[in-house]
């Protein structure tokens, strides 16, 4: 099967997928109990204006006619217009997605460097001290959930010894010349280094506390299969023509051994993508996960809506990313 | 004199010893047959020598001589670069020896390059040229071809060019038909053969079969449980094996003229002396 085969076919599968979360959602959160109208007007409201309101948001028709004229506007590129805030929902997420790609990716990048480190070390100095203190050290990172090592970070570092920012995405006072919403990418691109180290102030706990249990997961997997590979033929071989223990871990075993490891970070990238939500409430950074807790709370329903198919592109697209790499770094799939 | 000298080079892993004060050489250009059953430690010596080991083996005693120098006493770092000039391995398998997400070119000529710093296009020349000597057809295709579009015999050919790439004096084979199609076998054994007596390298061939050994060696050791029980020139061997052993191992080869003879097994009392000699050998050694 060719590439280009390979990736319609994963875009054909991608479009059902996100069709199949659009109706789950967009029925289970008009079937749970509490609606928005309710929310929006004052106590004591006539049934007359309840009926209006309903009819304006058009929450007066049956919720296979509410979905299809939904879908209909999406197809147009119209994702509805947010009940609390009354502006287009496609804007509202559009100008968040930015803050929590940046956050989730920083988290991916902090963890893969840190999980490689730690497995590569672990690898070189296998059947020692230090391997037996890696293992601990996972471990430890493991068994805490990513929103407790946030709890953690806000304690230690912004309130018994105040080295970095807590709370917020960057600091109000703050004269932003940003034309994208990707504040810390354009920071760089303007050479506003002062911005940049202040995003970076803000981002740095809460992407630790989300890259911290994927570093372990990293460090554990990457670890246990260069181990592995290093009893296997071509690494002996590689020994004998004169290659030290590092250049054999890196040129040799790493290549294969980062295959498994590789498909791991991508289901487990989405899984942190999802950690963003509580992540950001506890920071108080403005991203997406935090918009949508205010929608829930709200019942803000074309808000959620809009939201999860974000979400839920997101998570698509980040397989399709993995099995590309995946595909491009084993030749053994690349034309098979 | 020799260019490879082992002198009494004992290892154990763990409480139990797997090479027992094992003395054997090989003379430049010397081919050398290092035979045993499975589990006697013939794979071991060449390991030892080439600096692979596992980490559960310790090296307890001994000397080990590369063209007069002490492999055991250098830093691990000299030791590499020696190893990596004067001595190469041709692998049991090829299937396994290859790395499978590199290219087969850059597995041959990594050598040259980063550890004797040839050039890229001396290598890449030099590499040609092997292929071409081991009868591989379309080098320049093979160069480029990642090891899972090759056969076995290819992949074997490859790791044959690859061992005589940097003209490396001494040569260890570890079993290198083992893992072939019986067809196949034959053709790479006259190949190793031919290119070792082209290129006047020393080989320690480790094998299990007599057969092989009496095709290609001039010389062989016979180890049992990691004690040298027969060293001795590949002639005298074949026409009147000194050790007990030797003569029922010799005994138990098939034998291509009679194919339908039945296997003769290595009978017990023979096995029982060999482990009596080990006993009485091990209880001589000051305890470790």
């Amino acid at each position: 099967m060719t590439l280009l085969r390979r990736i319609l076919l994963r875009l054909l599968t991608m479009a059902i997928t996100l069709i199949g979360v659009a109706i789950i959602v967009f029925f289970v959160i008009r079937v749970v109990p509490g609606n928005p109208i309710a929310m929006m007007l004052p106590p004591g409201a006539g049934e007359e204006d309840i009926a209006r309101l309903k009819a304006l948001y058009g929450l007066d028709k049956t919720i296979p006619e509410q979905f299809v004229i939904w879908l209909n506007g999406v197809l147009h590129g119209d994702f509805g217009t947010s009940i609390t805030s009354r502006q287009p929902v496609l804007k509202l997420v559009l100008s968040r997605l930015p803050a929590t790609l940046e956050l989730s990716i920083m988290a991916l990048v902090i963890a893969v460097i840190l999980g490689g480190t730690l497995a590569l070390t672990g690898t070189r100095r296998r059947g020692t001290r230090t391997e037996g203190t890696i293992d601990i050290v996972n471990g430890m990172a493991l068994s805490v959930p990513d929103f407790l090592w946030g709890l953690v970070f806000i304690l230690l570092f912004g309130v018994l010894w105040p080295v970095f920012h807590i709370s917020g995405r960057v600091s109000p006072a703050l004269d932003l010349p940003f034309v994208t919403n990707f504040y810390l990418f354009e920071s760089v691109l303007r050479l506003r280094f002062d911005i940049w180290a202040d995003l970076v102030s803000h981002m740095f706990m809460p992407a630790l506390a989300l890259a911290i249990p994927l570093a372990a997961i990293i460090s554990q997997l990457l670890k246990q299969s260069l181990k592995e590979t290093m009893h296997l033929d071509y690494v002996t071989l590689s020994r004998t023509k004169g290659y030290g223990e590092n250049h054999v871990i890196t040129h040799e075993a790493l290549p294969n051994a980062v295959l498994p490891t590789l498909t791991l970070i991508g289901v487990q990238f989405t899984f942190l993508i999802g950690g963003t939500v509580i992540i950001e409430r506890l920071f108080s950074y403005e991203g997406l996960g935090n918009m949508a807790i205010d929608a829930v709370i709200n019942r803000d329903l074309p808000l959620i809506q809009g939201i999860v198919i974000l979400f839920a592109l997101i998570f698509t697209v980040v397989n399709l990313v993995v099995d590309l790499t995946y595909a491009a770094l084993n030749p053994r799939l690349r034309n098979g | 004199m020799s260019f490879l000298t082992i002198e009494n080079l004992s290892a154990h892993v763990g409480p139990s010893p797997i090479l027992r004060d094992v003395s054997l050489s090989v003379e430049a250009g010397e081919v050398r047959g290092l035979v045993g059953e499975s589990g006697a430690g013939k794979s071991m010596i060449g390991k030892a020598v080439l600096g692979t080991l596992p980490l559960a083996v310790q090296v307890t005693s001994g000397r080990i001589l590369l063209d007069g120098e002490d492999l055991l006493a250098m830093r691990p770092r000299d030791r590499r670069r020696v190893i990596g000039a004067k001595a190469a391995l041709i692998p049991q398998d090829p299937l396994t020896a290859l790395n499978p997400s590199r290219r087969v070119g850059p597995q041959i000529t990594n050598r040259l390059v980063d550890i004797l710093g040839w050039t890229r296009q001396d290598a890449q020349m030099r590499a040609l040229e092997l292929l071409h000597e081991v009868s591989i057809p379309e080098p320049e295709r093979v160069m480029r071809a990642y090891p899972h579009e090759l056969s076995g015999g290819m992949r074997q050919r490859i790791l044959i060019a690859s061992a005589f790439a940097a003209e490396p004096r001494l040569i260890i084979a570890d079993e290198p038909t083992t893992a072939l199609d019986v067809t196949v076998q034959k053709q790479i054994l006259k190949l190793i053969r031919q290119m070792q007596q082209r290129h006047g390298t020393a080989l320690l061939f480790v094998t299990h079969d007599l057969g092989v050994v009496s095709k290609v060696c001039q010389s062989l050791t016979v180890l049992f449980g990691g004690l040298v029980l027969e060293d001795t020139r590949v002639e005298p061997f074949f026409a009147h094996p000194s050790h007990p052993y030797s003569a029922a191992l010799l005994a138990a080869t098939p034998k291509y003229t009679d194919p339908d003879a039945s296997l003769t097994p290595v009978p017990d009392a023979v096995i029982e002396g060999v482990q009596a000699e080990i006993a009485a050998h091990d209880r001589m050694q000051p305890h470790v």
